[in-house]
């Protein structure tokens, strides 16, 4: 497969912004999507941005979305502010991300996941390592999406990134804590998911619509996972089948992982485990859900539209609810 | 303060009938869809004509229609997809505001045309707003739920004094067009695709899918062809793209849409030419025009 067009092929770890500029792509007449070469560029970017905007030196835009590799600016005033701003873009000195200001948020984890041992397989450290090392980690947010508030938090070295599981788990408990290509993530709610599980936060409330902030994450929060108990000497209840660590599964490296767990629509019976596929989107393959665009998660990613079904009925509410 | 507060009784929810209003913009960067009247246009008219705020919440029905109870009196109106309106059993008309007694029964019937009608009443529909808004977003459970038989649904403070002055007091509806024509502008993931995708969009005719909802129009037809394989790294969703799944059939976002999202956006249709999609029925010929590069 070729390379994909754009900016995607950041050169080994030399992504800052002003190494290689960004490249700026229109959506719509009324925004722009800006797209960097890793994801350091783009928080220092999107840092960048809120600065511009609080300083009122930003035109007035109603969003301002990072991804994992682009800033999404939708809703300028007018397609002249739209062309000013492309123009200029590429040429502003973005300072490097700012690390160790601003407050943390604590997550407390208990490290207890059932793919810890396989983590460890993957990182070549002994299991409590892993608790360790992820809980000396100081994440940042660097996009959210899949849900409200949900986080897709950055912060472990590349040599820690790890595919998502080769067969996503039908059901993974709300407050699971899992990693995913360069990612960590807290599952808001109970969902299908092919992320690696390597712990729970069980009393962190990542949503909750009558607190203000209702996210308790936003893009740019800073993040340490807190263990409410000392990293375990001996492996917590590893995969029931694999009590020895196994093998890395052989994988292609997968792409990074877009999404986060699935809000998946719960196809109407018991989705079968879908078919093992670790180069791609799991979406498609739950019967019953139709492939939608985006990928969270990884599974049946995109469902946002899953739940679609047919136009009059109702959906079902609550899967999605967070909190 | 109870005489206040009551309103509505549903009597017949209808297939789908949500709560909408101007939805809530400005939060996408926390993974919450803007939602809102995915006819727009039809939503703001109902409370104009009611003399309403057009932030007041209106009910969005789905084909089937709805209908309510007065708890209290009330003015209604009705818009979007034109229908049969009838209060009591007794033909009312769509369009123009209707009176309707306290304990009266005000029905919306099956659109005749188009798939949503927007019932909008003196006051708005207040139920409580969660982030700024009362509307329901089907993606992420946000707002209220959509309407059950029976369920109570408060009614806001009628306008004072109504209808202002230079307010339309009757709905137009211009008839259906016998196909969807969509303007789009491609990008920013327009070089993920072939050049004979890029023509194939707005070259060929594709048809509404009944799996479209408030998240997506969805199109069948032939597929484009993306040139690249690869996976996208999760980048934000704007209103109205065009995102081309695995599949090939493109889906057009509609408001309950995911702020983000890993298929690539081949071209965006600005946010007003999003109410005729709206209207939209399964099986009707959608085209896409360039609106320039």
């Amino acid at each position: 497969m070729t390379t994909p067009p754009g900016r995607p092929t950041a050169i080994g770890t030399a992504s800052r912004a002003g190494a290689a500029g960004p490249a700026v792509h229109p959506v719509g007449r009324r925004g722009l999507l800006v797209e960097l070469a890793g994801a350091e560029a783009t928080e220092a970017l999107h840092a960048e941005l809120l600065r511009r905007r609080a300083d009122g030196t930003l035109p007035p835009v109603r969003e301002i979305v990072p991804g994992a590799r682009t800033v999404l600016l939708d809703g300028f005033e007018s397609p002249e502010a739209v062309r000013r701003l492309a123009a200029e873009l590429p040429g502003w000195a973005v300072p490097p991300l700012a690390g160790g200001t601003g407050a943390v948020v604590e997550i407390p984890i208990r490290y207890d996941g059932p793919d810890l041992a396989d983590v460890a397989a993957l990182w070549g450290v002994e299991v409590d390592q892993v608790a360790r090392i992820h809980a000396a980690t100081e994440f940042r947010v660097a996009f959210c999406g899949f849900a409200p508030g949900f986080g897709y938090l950055t912060g472990l070295a590349e040599k820690h990134h790890v595919p998502r599981r080769a067969n996503p788990r039908t059901k993974v408990p709300a407050g699971a804590v899992g990693l995913a290509g360069e990612y960590t993530g807290v599952y808001p709610r109970s969902s299908p998911g092919g992320w690696q599980l390597i712990g729970t936060a069980p009393d962190t409330v990542l949503w909750d619509t009558d607190r203000t902030p209702a996210a308790l994450l936003a893009p740019g929060t800073r993040v340490r996972f807190l263990p409410v108990e000392p990293p375990p000497l001996t492996p917590a209840p590893a995969s029931p089948s694999s009590p020895v660590p196994p093998p890395p599964p052989a994988r292609p490296p997968s792409p990074a992982p877009t999404a986060p767990p699935a809000p998946t629509t719960p196809p109407v019976s018991a989705p079968p485990p879908p078919p093992v596929d670790a180069s791609g989107p799991h979406t498609a393959q739950y019967p019953g859900t139709p492939d939608k665009g985006q990928g969270p998660p990884s599974p049946p990613p995109n469902s946002p539209s899953a739940p679609s079904g047919r136009q009059p009925q109702p959906q079902p509410r609550g899967y999605v609810r967070v909190g | 303060m109870w005489a206040e507060r009551q309103g509505l009784e549903v009597v017949r929810a209808g297939a789908l009938t949500t709560v909408q209003d101007l939805g809530r913009p400005g939060h996408a960067h926390l993974g919450v869809p803007r939602s809102g009247a995915l006819d727009e246009a039809a939503h703001r008219l109902a409370n104009r004509v009611l003399g309403n705020p057009e932030s007041a919440a209106t009910l969005e029905t789905t084909v089937t229609g709805c209908a309510v109870r007065a708890l209290r009196a009330t003015v209604a109106v009705v818009t979007g997809a034109p229908c049969p309106v009838t209060l009591d059993g007794r033909a009312a008309p769509w369009g123009r505001t209707v009176r309707v007694p306290a304990g009266s029964v005000l029905a919306v019937g099956t659109a005749s045309y188009g798939v949503r009608s927007y019932v909008g009443f003196a006051g708005g529909i207040a139920v409580e707003p969660v982030l700024g808004s009362r509307a329901t977003d089907l993606l992420s459970g946000l707002g209220p739920e959509p309407l059950r038989d029976g369920a109570p649904l408060p009614l806001g403070t009628p306008p004072d004094p109504g209808p202002v002055p230079g307010a339309p007091d009757a709905a137009p509806w211009q008839a259906p067009p016998r196909e969807l024509v969509l303007p789009v502008r491609y990008g920013p993931r327009a070089d993920w695709f072939t050049p004979e995708a890029l023509r194939t969009l707005t070259a060929r005719t594709f048809q509404v899918s009944s799996a479209s909802n408030r998240i997506g129009l969805r199109l069948e037809g032939p597929p484009l062809e993306r040139a690249y394989d690869g996976e996208l790294p999760s980048e934000g969703m704007p209103l109205g793209a065009v995102q081309v799944p695995p599949s090939g059939r493109p889906v057009v976002f509609l408001a309950d849409h995911p702020t983000t999202g890993g298929y690539p956006v081949i071209g965006v249709v600005p946010p007003e030419a999003l109410c005729a999609a709206a209207q939209a029925a399964p099986g009707t010929a959608a085209r896409f025009v360039p609106a320039g590069r």
